[in-house]
């Protein structure tokens, strides 16, 4: 008798932390053919029109880019927060918090020229995205309050908030009833990039976040604390890293990126405020994160295929007739494998109850 | 007459060591055999064979002649095979009765009665309806020997028993077990301390590195030549000289009483002690009466409640509001007992555990962490503690329990501490490190630094320290002169006999004097005085 | 004025009818030790599937059998994830909630916003006819006394049979339920099936009775609501129940603010659920000695068997 068995390794295999999000891309592309067949769709046609199709246009990829803006974005700030285990999981009620406070300033300035616009818009979407999330850390460490649950109901409320003032107090006035806002000025808006797509220089916001978080991440002190706090909560206490500064840092951190993320989708390509901001940008920002390793290198890359699914599947419902269910499934599906594989990062197989010779062999089979 | 148990040829490898090779054991009826060793020498492994929780690589196991492949706990039980463990397989949360009956059928009302029945005829005296977390460890103890007997096993297996009970229990579980092993079941005694085995058990199997070196009948060994079987040399004995302290006092704890949040945790009630510089404090007592939460609050891993009192003092300043952090930059340095996940951080490396508590030791700069100097921080730490491990890039989880300590403990020595508290610092080491680390802590304190050492091994403080304490429920004894002392006299304050003698208020305050060279506290004067 | 309040009274035990099965499996998961938090995903496959099932067959015994099922063999993926797999407990309920709310817009696809007759209200003659208590409490449909059975079944389960303390003791410490011969996996596996099998029924009633009909995203967070009541009620069952009766009856009070004509924007009255559940979350919260007493020690940490 001999049944496989996890063995923990002595040390994280770094060859599987690499593997473990391509294998989970593969599984689910085949998971995905599957789906399609059982759809009576052809995988083959939909995968064209799925991953291939979005890049073989400019404006395609001008899309692709602009969907990796917020993900990165959002996904940067929550890593922070996952690698300390501090679960913010309503980056999408913080996203609309900085997309309302950042809307509201707009519009209060709507003929207004002034360069400043734009910035005081981010530096306010920024602090209204953080205090969304700091409510959060404060139940949290004053109250012990959940911070997964709480987080998820903010998000809830933030939501009913913006209909609440699309339909009521910011309300365009010459818009009949449709339940939006009046365009913003054009000093309330990023400029455009790249001609013909509508890809802005908000997109740089991504990129020097990226650029912060890998230095935060891999190389400072707060970041190493923030780690252990995760890591070990216990050891943090013994070294005197407190725990609510790291539930503080990480909630706050998240919740100010996902603001940031707001400005750049109502400045960006939205000009407005309605009722419609976010595709759901602020969960898939939680499977980027997790997907990209928790690692601000590979977020990037995780941002950019997440961003993938998102244009494939709006253009592979018009194409193949593929329901936009699937780009659900899609991003459940990466992120269920993609912690089915993780466990060989840490983990290995071994038959147990064989002769020690055998078992041996199928160490060596395993980490071959 | 076949054996009760027989086992041969039993080898069991884990990925970095092999636990158990080609051992031989046979156990008769009614027979006391104990399988003695030093920590990491194969005991435990070969018991969660025997008990069904893991399966033999190579060998036989045969059971009344028969042989067979334990599969399982249950599967063991069903044999009449039971087991006491180190580390108890209670659950808090429940009662006695509902504990007992996840092991013995019955429905918890008759189970109460047989409970009873079995406690009162092995004067082990537990109520089948307390929750398991109000019990001490003591009485846990006894709740899982009164599990067992009711399985009626022929085989016990017993764990370190005594290493959670007070000299006086000792005597007691002995009698239980003798009457058990009269009754005609055989007991396996898993110990690595010889006194005991040698005034307890028929025969002994010795196990070093996984391999039976001898099986002898301990009565007839001398402790020595037993300590030579197990160990393969002779005790290392720590060099002791007498203490020189200048009597400033740099850990000084005030009366300090406190409730810990967590509802299963001990208070504190009313601990003073101070310990001078160049002088090594210990406290004793069986784990779990208090000594975890005396140690956070000296640490600042729990700061004191709004309903606590008291004040504790580091090098003269009142730290009650302090983070541990704050606490090291007074000069205070921490080893605390769990390594995993506490005194390190298992899936980090070396380097980066380090950095827990030397990143103020130049190992940042503006808040960025210094790669260069982290690893040759660790490396020194490697290297003058003799750690065993791949170098500073092994996950601090790779490394065994006691090359482990060693690392912690070199950690903090590396901060120059003018006060070291340390919890355990020699659980599950072996023979030889442990010795090393007991001198490294007196060279320490000749060099002046101020030490406390909590233990459960009366050896050991009496080996290394110049004054202990007895901690029971929460309370602390007066200290007491281990020149002055016994470990009788210990031994029974460890059973809270301190308690009930009238409280010698000014044995307490001579003995302070003595000791810390008259100083007033710090907590009234906050500069201490320097005696000349 | 009566009519309105039996209507909140009789409206409240139906609200909270899927809230409570859904808790009274996520209470039972919770209990062995493993925290679901992909509720959602599993009350919406258990909705869809519940209609759709209940629309081709036309019996409603066949779409609650059919939702239960559904979901259960969802929940297994989750089990395989964090009990085979060691996953990270939140992360994997995250991903398999997003699967399962993806899974049901593909189920209910062809049925989008289509209705079904409610399953039908018991009645018991003189007895619903009975002024106020008749139509709370004796004209509900029969699925709202099967949720009140459950409460008392899990409660005695968890308090009073061996499986219960079983449940527990895995809950607590998984590596002592172990050494003494529990098969941990197995205890856990089969715990979190049955806590996707009560999601799923939660959400069939949903569809076959509270709404009832099928839209996308119709759970509306409620999977979220209910893993909050699990901790409102200190993880006892009765407690949770009163708790899922509260969430019923703030979920009707918008009804009742706008037939009695106060000028309160809808969509604070649509957000109150969420409001109260952090302010509650926050007050029970608070004491944590309460918390820790209650809480099964081991929740939300992986287990591996230990040899």
């Amino acid at each position: 008798m001999s049944a496989l068995r996890l063995v923990l390794r002595t040390q994280p295999s770094l060859r599987a932390q690499l593997l473990v999000p391509l294998v989970a891309v593969l599984l689910t592309l085949f998971a995905g053919s599957i789906m399609f067949t059982l759809l009576g769709k052809s995988p083959l046609a939909a995968f064209y029109a799925f991953f291939i199709e979005p890049l073989t246009t400019r404006y395609g990829i001008g899309e692709v880019l602009l969907k990796t803006g917020p993900l990165l974005l959002i996904a940067q700030g929550l890593a922070i927060g996952f690698r300390a285990r501090v679960w913010n999981i309503g980056a999408e009620g913080q996203l609309l918090l900085g997309a309302i406070a950042s809307g509201a300033l707009a519009l209060q300035f709507e003929m207004s020229d002034s360069k400043w616009v734009l910035p005081a818009m981010i530096v306010v979407g920024t602090l209204a995205g953080a205090f969304w999330a700091g409510i959060a850390a404060l139940l949290r460490t004053r109250y012990n309050a959940n911070e997964i649950l709480v987080t998820f109901m903010l998000s809830s409320i933030a939501l009913q908030l913006l209909y609440y003032l699309v339909t009521g107090p910011l309300r365009d006035p010459m818009g009949m009833s449709f339940p939006q806002s009046a365009m913003f000025g054009d000093a309330a808006l990023f400029s455009p990039l790249l001609d013909g797509t509508r890809v802005n220089t908000s997109l740089f916001l991504s990129f020097i976040a990226t650029a912060c978080a890998w230095v935060f991440v891999q190389r400072s002190l707060p970041g190493y604390k923030l780690l252990v706090s995760g890591l070990a909560p216990g050891a943090a206490r013994y070294a005197g890293f407190a725990e609510n500064r790291a539930v503080w840092m990480g909630l706050l951190i998240g919740g100010a990126a996902a603001g940031m993320a707001g400005v750049a989708e109502v400045a960006g390509p939205l000009g407005l405020l309605q009722r419609n901001i976010s595709p759901g940008y602020g969960f898939a920002a939680i499977i980027v994160a997790f997907l990209g390793g928790l690692h601000p290198i590979g977020i990037v890359f995780a941002a950019l295929f997440m961003a993938l699914i998102y244009v494939g599947g709006d253009m592979s419902l018009v194409s193949v007739g593929i329901p936009n269910a699937s780009t659900t499934i899609f991003q459940g599906m990466l992120l269920v494998f993609y912690l089915a594989c993780y466990v060989f990062v840490n983990y290995r197989l071994k038959r147990s109850g064989a002769e020690p010779a055998a078992s041996r062999s199928t160490e060596v089979a395993t980490d071959a | 007459m076949t054996e009760l148990l027989s086992l041969r040829g039993i080898s069991k490898v884990y990925p970095s060591v092999v636990a158990n090779d080609n051992v031989n054991l046979d156990i008769d009826e009614g027979e006391i055999h104990a399988i003695l060793g030093e920590n990491g020498a194969g005991k435990s492994t070969l018991m969660k064979l025997i008990y069904g929780v893991s399966q033999p690589d190579n060998g036989t196991i045969q059971w009344r002649g028969q042989t067979v492949t334990i599969k399982n706990p249950a599967h063991a039980r069903s044999l009449g095979i039971g087991m006491v463990f180190q580390h108890f397989s209670l659950f808090e949360t429940l009662t006695v009765a509902e504990n007992i009956s996840l092991a013995v059928n019955g429905s918890i009302a008759s189970l109460s009665k047989r409970i009873t029945d079995v406690a009162d005829s092995f004067g082990l005296p537990i109520a089948p309806d307390t929750m398991v977390h109000s019990l001490s460890v003591g009485e846990r103890q006894r709740v899982e020997i009164v599990r067992c007997i009711l399985q009626e096993p022929r085989l016990l297996i017993m764990d370190e028993p005594t290493s959670v009970l007070p000299p006086q229990g000792v005597d007691l579980l002995f009698a239980t077990l003798r009457k058990l092993a009269q009754g005609g079941c055989s007991i396996l005694y898993i110990s690595h301390k010889l006194e005991e085995i040698r005034s307890l058990c028929d025969n002994a199997t010795v196990l070093r590195d996984g391999k039976v070196v001898a099986t002898v009948t301990p009565t007839e060994e001398t402790t020595q030549s037993l300590a030579r079987l197990m160990i393969g040399r002779d005790i290392p004995v720590t060099r002791q000289q007498t203490a020189s302290s200048d009597g400033r006092v740099m850990l000084d704890v005030n009366q300090l009483s406190h409730t810990p949040e967590d509802p299963f945790g001990t208070s504190i009630s009313d601990a003073s002690l101070s310990v001078a510089a160049g002088e090594i404090v210990g406290i004793a007592g069986i784990s779990g009466n208090g000594q975890n939460e005396l140690m956070r609050l000296i640490s600042g891993e729990s700061l004191l409640h709004s309903s606590g009192s008291g004040t504790v003092s580091i090098n003269g300043s009142k730290v009650n509001r302090l983070s541990p952090e704050q606490r090291r930059q007074l000069g205070f340095a921490f080893v605390p007992e769990e390594r995993i996940g506490r005194g390190a951080v298992p899936d980090l490396s070396l380097g980066f555990n380090s950095l827990l508590t030397s990143h103020n030791a130049g190992l940042t700069r503006f808040g960025f962490i210094r790669f260069a100097a982290m690893a040759e921080r660790a490396q020194q730490c490697i290297k003058d503690n003799d750690v065993r491990c791949g170098g500073d890039n092994a996950l601090a989880g790779s490394l065994s329990g006691g090359n482990l300590q060693k690392f912690i403990v070199g950690r903090e020595m590396a901060l120059a501490p003018q006060v070291l508290v340390l919890s355990q610092p020699t659980w599950g080491v072996d023979v030889g490190a442990a010795a090393d680390i007991r001198q490294a802590l007196i060279e320490l304190r000749n060099k002046g630094t101020a030490i406390l050492l909590v233990s459960e091994e009366i050896e050991e403080l009496f080996e290394v320290c110049d004054r202990l304490h007895v901690i029971y429920e929460g309370k602390l004894s007066e200290s007491l002169r281990t020149a002055e002392t016994n470990v009788q006299q210990v031994g029974q304050w460890m059973s809270g006999q301190f308690l009930s003698s009238p409280r010698a208020d000014g044995l307490q305050h001579f003995d302070n004097q003595k000791a810390a060279g008259d100083s007033q506290s710090p907590a009234q004067s906050p500069s201490p005085r320097i005696a000349p | 004025m009566l009519d309105l309040l039996v209507f909140v009274l009789a409206g409240t035990l139906a609200a909270a009818t899927p809230l409570i099965f859904a808790a009274m499996g996520e209470l039972v998961v919770e209990k062995s030790g493993v925290l679901n938090l992909s509720i959602e995903g599993m009350m919406a496959t258990g909705a869809a599937t519940g209609f759709v099932m209940a629309k081709v067959s036309g019996s409603a015994i066949v779409g609650f059998a059919s939702a239960a099922l559904a979901s259960a063999l969802l929940s297994l993926v989750f089990a395989l994830l964090t009990v085979g797999f060691l996953a990270n407990q939140v992360a994997a309920g995250l991903a398999v909630g997003i699967l399962g709310l993806g899974v049901s817009v593909l189920i209910g696809k062809n049925y989008e916003g289509t209705t079904i007759s409610p399953i039908e209200k018991i009645d018991l003659g003189a007895l619903s006819e009975l002024p106020l208590l008749g139509k709370v409490i004796f004209a509900q449909d029969p699925m709202v006394y099967v949720s009140i059975a459950s409460v008392i079944a899990i409660t005695y389960l968890l308090k009073r049979t061996k499986l219960g303390l079983i449940i527990r003791a895995v809950g607590e410490s998984p590596d002592a339920a172990n050494s003494i011969g529990y098969p941990v996996v197995l205890v856990r596996t089969c715990a979190i099936m049955f806590g996707g099998a009560m999601a799923g029924i939660g959400g069939a009633h949903l569809t076959l009775s509270y709404t009832p009909l099928w839209a996308e995203g119709l759970v509306a967070g409620r999977g979220w609501i209910v893993v909050a009541l699990v901790v409102f009620g200190t993880w006892q069952a009765p407690r949770i129940a009163i708790g899922a009766y509260l969430f019923g009856a703030v979920s009707l009070i918008e009804l009742f603010v706008q037939g009695q004509g106060f000028a309160i924007p809808s969509q604070l009255m649509s957000a109150m659920p969420y409001i109260i559940t952090i302010v509650v979350l926050a007050i029970i919260s608070r004491n944590p000695r309460v918390v820790r007493l209650n809480h099964p020690a081991s929740l939300g940490i992986p287990y591996l068997r230990n040899e």
